[in-house]
């Protein structure tokens, strides 16, 4: 049975890209004194995919996204990020990639005495090049982008939790970098808010077609990434047709003591006969 | 309290040595890369100069006074209270001035950097400005130790002043003595090598404060709770250092200078 096309656009700088995958990672190993949390990870994050990374607490998921983004180096083992071998990069090579590569953290990170219009136009702020006119453009694009243009003149701590994280995404996006990193971009929000940032990281996913890597502790965020898509004419998240779902470019990664136990999609993984990813995901 | 084996002990101590001199060494480096954020260094000339001149002067200007009243009582059995000037300036231009103003400066600003900086590392800022493609170090470190030393150099000298005024006053209402003679030995006294030696500290003392603050800030572990430690750990480590370093400047000095 032919699958049938998904209703999601092409449009997207990355269609063409110079190299097949965003993220490579080969036989990484990575130990804090003597507690080893990394004991040989490889996998690979193909253009226009997105990936979960599910795992208990302390099992190494946030360090993941701190290694692709050269803020923590490996023990052994490559890191390839956009087709360059970051491991060997000095930190300001590092730099000059990191322009490409957006992470939302956990705790959204905005810099507190900076207002959110402030935050969010940072990089731009900081190249010293970009016109003052063209920079509030983008701002007000990227903050429309999470339906937050009335914050911009606010202080991270006038927000909730869940704007701050909005914000936060708000400031990775307004570059279009090529790969993000969202580090439990939905931990500790309620369920509404949750649904919200889940579906501004499908509409990235769908509508601009950025390589995404996701850390997760809430299984339903990253089943709803595997059920739905993103439609742009209606401007919402929607359920996929029945057939559809193997079309989604969503895998899903599940780490134990420092060793990826699953690699694969959403069909594999409800299939998978091994007791403790059953009783993970359950 | 956890129990670690003295290697491990040696190890990490010459880990934070040499983090600590990759530190200081790349916050002079940066001055020569762009972009140089001028901004955010006449913004932490404002928060250290501004902030610390009305303590750095009342301090000075108390020692000054005691330092009168103190060599009054001891000069006056010698009957050599005319000289009295010459001991005011001397001590406070070669050391009380610009110690007091460092130890001064390092309680209240390496005290707030390690804090600043160690807040914004324990809430993920700091790998935040590493992620946006800005170098922590230039934007951050480079900044407040070009401030600190500049405005060090500059509240010694204020500082300096206030404790001669503090010494004239002493003079003057106490000692009932003839105050165009103390500031007349004040001026004949110092020599080059005085007001030399008197302004060198001040900016070594600057670099200390703000690498040590910075160091203690971006190196914080374990939470809030480790930002109260970083906090106090940079002002204890300031403050030792710059007595410390003192005695070591003061002889180098003497022997460059043959004084």
């Amino acid at each position: 049975m032919s699958t049938p096309t998904l209703p999601i656009e092409n449009q997207s700088p990355a269609n063409n890209p110079p190299h097949a995958d965003a993220v490579v990672f080969e036989d990484v190993k990575l130990a804090f004194d003597t507690k080893v949390v990394l004991d040989g990870i490889s996998f690979r994050l193909a253009h226009g995919d997105t990936k979960a990374i599910f795992g208990v607490a302390g099992s190494g998921k946030s360090t993941i996204l701190k290694l692709a983004l050269g803020l923590l180096k490996p023990d052994a083992g490559r890191i390839t990020v956009l087709g360059e071998d970051i491991v060997s990069m000095k930190e300001d090579q590092l730099f000059e990639l990191r322009r490409k590569v957006g992470i939302v953290f956990q705790e959204s990170a905005l810099f507190d005495s900076l207002t959110v219009r402030e935050n969010v136009a940072y990089r731009l702020l900081e190249e010293g090049n970009i016109p003052e006119q063209e920079i509030e453009e983008r701002v007000r694009e990227a903050l429309s982008f999470v339906e937050l243009e009335h914050t911009v003149d606010m202080y991270p701590s006038e927000l909730s939790g869940g704007m701050r994280r909005r914000v936060g995404i708000a400031r990775t996006i307004i570059t279009h970098p090529e790969v993000l990193l969202y580090d439990s971009p939905t931990g500790g929000l309620d369920p509404v808010t949750s649904n919200t940032i889940i579906e501004l990281i499908v509409k990235q996913r769908d509508v601009y077609k950025t390589s995404s890597l996701l850390v997760t502790h809430r299984l339903q965020d990253a089943f709803t990434l595997g059920t739905h898509y993103f439609d742009r004419a209606e401007n919402k998240m929607k359920p996929l047709p029945p057939h559809t779902r193997a079309a989604v470019p969503m895998g899903f990664l599940i780490l134990r003591d420092g060793h990826i136990i699953f690699d694969g999609d959403l069909k594999t993984l409800r299939e998978t006969e091994d007791p403790y990813i059953r009783e993970y995901i359950s | 309290m956890e129990l670690i084996s003295p290697t491990q002990y040696a190890k990490e101590k010459v880990t934070s040595v040499q983090d600590y001199a990759v530190l200081a060494a790349r916050s002079l480096g940066n001055l020569f890369k762009r972009p140089l954020y001028i901004a955010d260094m006449i913004q932490q000339a404002d928060l250290i100069g501004f902030g610390s001149l009305p303590i750095v002067l009342a301090a000075c200007f108390f020692t000054g006074a005691a330092l009168a009243l103190n060599s009054a009582s001891t000069l006056d059995r010698f009957g050599a209270m005319t000289v009295i000037g010459q001991l005011v300036s001397v001590g406070i231009v070669r050391e009380l001035g610009p110690v007091l103003a460092g130890l001064v400066v390092a309680g209240r600003n390496a005290s707030g950097m390690a804090s600043e900086l160690g807040s914004m590392v324990v809430t993920e800022q700091i790998d935040a400005m590493r992620a946006l493609g800005t170098d922590p170090l230039k934007k951050l470190v480079t900044p407040r130790v070009v401030s600190t030393i500049a405005m060090l150099f500059f509240l010694t000298i204020l500082g300096d002043l206030l404790g001669l005024i503090g010494g004239a006053f002493v003079v003057k209402a106490v000692l009932r003595l003839d105050t165009h003679q103390y500031w007349n030995s004040t001026w004949q006294t110092l020599e080059f090598s005085d007001v030399f030696t008197g302004l060198t500290k001040p900016v070594v003392f600057g670099f200390i404060i703000a690498t040590i603050g910075c160091y203690y800030g971006l190196n914080t572990k374990g939470g809030t709770q480790g930002v109260g430690r970083a906090t106090t750990e940079a002002v204890v480590a300031a403050m030792i250092l710059i007595i410390a370093v003192d005695v070591f400047i003061t002889r180098l000095l003497m022997i460059t200078l043959g004084t």
